[in-house]
């Protein structure tokens, strides 16, 4: 059945062609980092695999075209356990988003929808451990955690209303991957945000619940001053797979932890 | 009946210690009274009763009303998040995260033994997940892991409330400390069974720090600074989230032989507060949810994350000043509020001023030569010598506090008069700095001063005449005179500052 999507896709791809090109992708380059939430206890650095990352968010037109192929995500046609009431709510229409949001990031999509979406490309969504390793880039360093005036730039945009209009994609500069819009435009999805904090088989991380409440969140995660990542968890915890948010965004990878 | 229990319980503990030796101790044991009201285990009155009864929850400086219930009901309290652009300061805006729009948080008012239907709403405009820890809430983490909410959603949780008392809730989602100190915090009162005892007026006044990137009354809109918060270094300090919260067309107000309560918290996230107000004395303060209060306290300690009910009576009209007593953040950085008490005037409890003349302690000299010298002046006699006995008076009562008795100023502060190349090289000038003040760097006898002479407003024509007469002729100075006319002369060419005195 994906297979067939995919397959469906591949033969529409040449009449999205300009889509295409806005979901560029930038080869990552493989390395360790250490993760705010430690893979294991004791253990300080993740390592990654090299991967492909959307350059920018995926925008509401790209998302527009995605549900000509697949209708049944629409916000009329989507099964109720996939999303919630919010899910597409500021289009216009269950198949067309306003103009002025054409080149916005979309939001108000379900984790499934954000997954389909990227699965319809033969991509996935980025691992939290690959999202927090780009992001963790400034725009003139590979890590610029350390960099208060960097961390500071960030947290801004937590001091902005979230009543304002979002930006087109692409309107922050690119950091030192070349990827933009990972700071100061949305909240993304990940592919492991529900098993990375709210129910997991996986062990390793310890007690699945530390992150819902900050108490105990701060006695097990590394960098307490690196406030804009502890928000990104606390975000990504807050939301179950079908909830929305008017915030809340994505974009795609590829290649990576299982070669896909 | 209650008032007497801690009597009770006081001569049941020296019974109880008197008879320890003895082998009476069991009976003593079971006739002694609690020393305690039983906190959350005497708290629990049974389940709900009657309708289901919907909270009324107000906004700062407002309280609602006194439950007036006898019986333990189920309550359901609606608050929703929102996170909104306000006015910290004049001219300076600030991304508040807010529990029912306002910092504090709406106030919350309940009876012990209620059982609380909590509905948590978070906007969807919101950029945050937010949650709440009642401190008034009996369970892990105060409520927090089951109102956790994401934007555009809502959460319900259930909490009976054993405890009575004066409770701070707040945001307790990861990083805390910016929840809080975006002003995610309120209050709840629990109320004892009986409730409270009447007053006249009940305010809501709530302490908070705030870390803007910008300075203290910077302008424009100012982000939240996490190395200042890390650093407990607080632009701000504030009562109910605004340096204008509760002054001038938003003061508190009341009238005199009143009875007034204020609930009083801080929300930190860092600061303890040192709670005043000027001019009044707490009658009584209840800590937390103490049911037994302190009296006559006139600055009380609310720790972060803590409040206290304080009750004072009005006596008497004027405005009276709240403040953080650790007193720079009062008058630098905000925490300030005004209690407008009206009313008749009594003069017998506080007369206002009653006197304002000049005081020169132990340099009490004969005022006399001044009388003489008015006098003289008046026929046109007046001699140099009468000018410089009557300036000597004056210049003791005025300006010798800086300029020393002996002339000599105080080196690098204030500067000398005697021999002075300044002052000799230029009378009018002189006259004009006695007139009109001096500020600003100016060099005498080859050394430089900087600092500030007040305008003397308060001397009139002949009075500066006298005084720098005797400065021209005194320490060593032996330069001339300076009439009456000199003066009006000066003055009739010098512009007055507005509002200046003469």
């Amino acid at each position: 059945m994906r297979k067939l999507m995919l397959a469906l896709l591949l033969a529409t791809s040449a009449a999205n062609a300009a889509a295409a090109e806005q979901s560029a992708t930038t080869v990552i380059p493989g390395g360790k980092f250490e993760s705010v939430l430690p893979p294991a206890p004791g253990v300080k650095e993740v390592s990654l695999k090299p991967f492909q990352l959307d350059r920018r968010p995926v925008t509401n037109a790209q998302f527009a075209t995605f549900l000509k192929t697949q209708p049944q995500w629409r916000r009329d046609k989507i099964a109720h356990i996939f999303a919630d009431d919010q899910y597409l709510s500021h289009w216009q229409s269950p198949a067309e988003p306003r103009k002025e949001d054409l080149q916005r990031p979309v939001v108000n999509v379900s984790w499934f929808a954000a997954t389909a979406y990227c699965e319809s490309r033969g991509a996935r969504l980025p691992t939290w451990y690959e999202w927090e390793y780009v992001a963790a880039a400034s725009n003139t360093a590979r890590d610029g955690r350390d960099d208060p005036a960097w961390r500071q730039q960030i947290l801004n945009w937590y001091s902005r209303s979230g009543r304002d209009a979002l930006p087109t994609v692409g309107s922050t500069p690119a950091n030192f991957y070349g990827i933009q819009d990972l700071h100061g435009v949305i909240w993304e999805w990940v592919e492991d945000a529900s098993g990375m904090l709210v129910s997991s088989d996986n062990r390793e991380q310890g007690d699945p619940n530390v992150m819902r409440f900050c108490g105990e969140g701060a006695l097990t995660m590394e960098q307490k001053e690196n406030y804009a990542t502890l928000m990104r968890i606390a975000m990504l915890s807050s939301m179950k797979a079908r909830y929305t948010g008017g915030a809340m965004g994505f974009r795609c990878a590829t290649g990576g932890r299982d070669g896909k | 009946m209650k008032r007497l229990l801690p009597v009770l319980a006081c001569s049941a503990t020296l019974l109880l210690a008197a008879c320890s030796q003895g082998n009476s101790v069991p009976v003593a044991q079971a006739a002694a009274p609690e020393s305690d009201t039983g906190g959350s285990r005497h708290g629990d009155f049974g389940p709900p009763q009657g309708e289901p009864i919907k909270a009324v929850l107000t906004s700062p400086p407002n309280v609602p009303p006194a439950t007036q219930r006898n019986y333990p009901a189920k309550v359901i309290v609606e608050l929703e998040v929102t996170e909104v652009d306000m006015q910290i300061a004049d001219g300076v805006t600030y991304t508040f995260w807010t529990f029912g729009g306002t910092v504090p948080g709406s106030f919350i008012r309940v009876r012990q033994g209620d059982t609380v239907e909590f509905h948590l709403k978070n906007h969807p405009s919101s950029k945050m997940p937010h949650n709440i820890d009642l401190h008034g809430v009996t369970g892990p983490g105060g409520g927090a892991a089951s109102s956790f909410t994401a934007p555009g959603h809502s959460s319900q949780f259930t909490f009976k409330a054993l405890n009575q008392g004066l409770y701070v809730y707040h945001c307790a989602t990861a990083p805390v400390g910016m929840h809080v100190a975006n002003g995610m915090y309120g209050l709840i009162l629990v109320e004892p069974p009986e409730g409270l005892s009447p007053v006249d007026h009940e305010f809501y006044v709530m302490q908070g720090d705030f870390y803007t990137v910008g300075k203290y009354r910077e302008k424009g809109h100012q982000p939240f600074d996490m190395q200042k918060a890390i650093d407990e270094n607080p632009t701000y300090v504030l009562f109910n989230g605004a340096e204008s919260a509760l002054t001038g067309p938003r003061a508190l107000k009341t009238q005199t032989n009143q009875k007034v309560r204020m609930f009083v918290g801080n929300g930190g996230p860092n600061l303890v507060s040192s709670f005043h107000v000027i001019g009044e004395i707490f009658d009584k303060v209840q800590y937390e949810g103490g049911t037994r209060f302190q009296e006559n306290v006139q600055t009380t300690l609310i720790p972060a994350g803590g409040a206290a009910t304080v009750e004072f009576h009005t006596e008497v009209p004027g405005n009276y000043v709240l403040v953080d007593h650790s007193i720079f953040r009062a008058f630098n950085k905000g925490a300030l509020a005004i209690l407008e008490v009206a009313g008749e005037q009594r003069a017998d409890i506080y007369s206002g001023k009653q006197l304002d003349e000049m005081y020169i302690g132990d340099k009490m000299a004969s005022m006399a030569p001044v009388a003489e010298a008015v006098k003289a002046s008046s026929t046109g006699q007046l001699t140099k010598e009468q000018q410089i006995q009557a300036g000597a008076v004056l210049f003791k009562g005025t300006c010798s506090t800086c300029h020393q008795d002996t002339g000599q100023g105080i080196p690098n502060v204030f500067p000398p008069l005697a021999k002075s190349d300044f002052l000799l090289a230029d009378k009018n000038r002189a006259i004009g700095i006695v007139m009109n003040g001096l500020s600003g760097p100016v060099t005498v006898n080859g050394a430089t001063y900087n600092s500030v002479m007040p305008p003397m407003s308060q001397l009139n024509d002949d009075e500066i005449a006298n005084i720098l007469t005797y400065a021209l002729n005194s320490w060593g100075n032996k330069d001339g005179t300076v009439s009456v006319e000199d003066v009006k002369k000066v003055r009739a060419n010098t512009k007055r500052p507005e509002g200046a005195a003469h």
